[in-house]
């Protein structure tokens, strides 16, 4: 993948991410933010790459499993609290009925 | 195109697809929990992609296995438990530890490569890096100050209200620009220089802000962390990794925007302005009450009875007290007696845009009772009783009336419409904002002072004495 291409990709994500997030609902604002919070912690792929392409350089191993770590914690965690919210909201309905 | 290639390829393309599709049902009430689990699918599949690759191509050797195991047993395992534990008011200080260590994981690869470089080192790879390590720092140090400050773990210290920190800032990110350039040019012993310059104006930056301001920061530095991503994606070459992070950059900017509208601030007097206390000490000198009429639970509680129609405006203050189940049971008692019952919901109100509606949830409360206040405002003029809760400065009607206000301008509940105003509080103290609530000395309102969950108990006792409640 070229360098230019990889602007391009760039460029039509950040379009993309400015599209998706048009009206929201006060109401959804922080389970919105936890969630993409948690997307960020996509880095875990960068992590995974380095850990694989290490080649047996230990220090680059331990580097990659450390950022592996953080951003899980970030994924699960940022996934986990988003679910715990938004499960209180959906709860409703089934209630009354 | 090799089979592994178009494998992953197709992979990816389904995962940013469902990604993009997840990002927009949590806009929707009625999708949004069905979309957090499907970007959580989406997230595990680009995990699966990427790992098919290597196995179909290179390999993974058993020793990097391992490694990936002990970490991502480790960040699950420590993420899992902090999200089951963690109580609802403190989601905004939970999110920005996480958001953190999003930003920490970019900064610890982008170091990885750049000292053990894994593949050809061209100047594009140098800028993504240096790029990286930046905003990664500036993610890592700026989210945790932030949560240390939500938390009351850090004071806002005296020098970072003057100008000094304008100077200290300026220094710090010259310093890094510095570096930033040195790092590019291909000398890497700057990348320590880097990487502490950076964290230091992550922390300075931060750091004058003022409590009420936070989430806007938190907001902010999450956008910071999808760029922090994609500039690591530039690093590992993938697609998936910048397509993400530019996604959660762009629509974390947007988010904050949003937050900045509903508090009527300008993004650039939230990053530079210091905390709204701090100006508004000059410019409000009329800090004292002068007509501040205080009352008895068992007052509000015969005012009630006789109201038919009740507004509730509910603050952080309520979140802190855990009263949000005890007030269910007051608006419950009041409901049964007929007595029309609504919350009265401010853009910002708790700590968080859309905190209070997650607390108040929790709490029970039906969805439809919950009104926005554009949609609540017109209905202040018919409503008998209005009880504010733990909220101060979003009904606070100098923002209508005092232009010379630092709140002058910013979206209000207009509570003093009403017939009759309860306000329960501990004390005098000021909001967030520091500045005199002119509502309290309205002669409709009074003061019920107290813990908003003794109140509240005390209220449910003299409701129960006058019957209210009890029919049927």
């Amino acid at each position: 993948m070229s360098f230019i291409n990889l602007l391009w990709v760039l460029l039509l994500g950040s379009l993309l991410g400015l599209e998706l997030i048009g009206k929201v609902p006060p109401t959804l604002h922080t389970p919105l933010m936890s969630g993409a919070n948690a997307i960020s912690g996509i880095t875990m792929l960068a992590a995974l790459t380095c850990i694989v392409k290490a080649e047996g350089n230990v220090p680059l191993l331990i580097i990659g499993s450390v950022s592996l770590g953080f951003a899980l914690f970030n994924v699960v965690g940022g996934f986990f609290v988003t679910d715990r919210m938004l499960a209180m909201f959906s709860r409703k309905p089934s209630n009354k009925k | 195109m090799t089979l592994p290639e178009i494998i992953q390829f197709v992979i990816d393309l389904l995962a940013v697809l469902l990604l993009a599709l997840g990002i927009k049902g949590l806009s929707k009430v009625k999708s949004a929990r069905d979309a957090n689990r499907l970007a959580a699918f989406a997230m595990s599949l680009s995990v699966v992609g990427l790992l098919s690759y290597y196995l179909g191509t290179s390999g993974i050797a058993i020793q990097s296995w391992i490694w990936i195991i002990i970490g991502s047993i480790t960040g699950s395992l420590f993420g899992a438990i902090l999200a089951k534990k963690v109580p609802m008011t403190s989601m905004p200080e939970t999110v920005a530890l996480f958001n953190g260590c999003g930003g920490m994981s970019s900064l610890l690869v982008a170091l990885g490569v750049a000292i053990f470089p894994i593949s050809s080192s061209s100047l594009i790879n140098q800028v993504s890096i240096s790029v990286s390590i930046f905003v990664g720092a500036i993610t890592f140090t700026g989210s945790i100050v932030a949560m240390a400050k939500l938390q009351g773990w850090l004071s806002t210290p005296g020098w970072t209200q003057s100008k000094v920190r304008h100077f200290v800032n300026i220094v710090f990110a010259v310093a890094s620009l510095i570096a930033f350039f040195d790092l590019i040019n291909g000398n890497t012993s700057s990348i320590w220089l880097l990487v502490i310059v950076s964290s230091l104006l992550g922390i300075g930056v931060t750091l004058p802000i003022g409590g009420a301001d936070m989430p806007v920061v938190i907001s902010l530095l999450n956008s910071y962390s999808g760029i922090a991503a994609a500039a690591a994606g530039f690093v590992v070459n993938s697609q998936l990794l910048i397509i993400a992070g530019a996604m959660v950059g762009a629509a974390g900017l947007i988010l904050t925007q949003v937050m900045c509208k509903g508090m009527n601030r300008s993004l650039v007097s939230v990053l530079f302005g210091g905390s709204l206390s701090a100006q508004s000490t000059a410019s409000s000198g009329s800090g004292e009450y002068t007509n501040i009429t205080s009352c008895s639970v068992e007052e509000c509680a015969l005012t009630l009875e006789a109201a038919n129609k009740v507004i509730i405006v509910p603050g952080y203050g309520l979140a802190v007290a855990q009263a949000q189940h005890t007030l269910r049971e007051v608006t419950k008692k009041l409901e049964q007696n007929g007595i029309e019952v609504v919350y009265a919901i401010h853009p910002v109100a708790g700590r968080m845009p859309g905190h209070m509606n997650v607390l108040l949830a929790e709490a029970d409360v039906p969805y439809e009772q919950l009104k926005e206040m554009d949609v609540v405002n017109p209905d202040f003029p018919a409503t008998d009783v209005v009880l504010v809760l733990g909220a101060n400065d979003v009904v606070n009607p100098q923002a209508k009336n005092d232009s010379s206000s630092p709140l002058y301008g910013m979206p209000v509940l207009d509570v003093q419409e009403a017939r009759t105003v309860f306000v329960i509080k501990r004390g005098m103290s000021a909001g967030y904002s520091g500045i005199k609530n002119d509502l309290f000395d309205l002669p409709n309102t009074s003061m019920v002072f107290g813990d908003a969950k003794k109140v509240l108990n005390d209220l449910i006792g003299e409701l129960k004495d006058l019957g209210v409640g009890e029919k049927q």
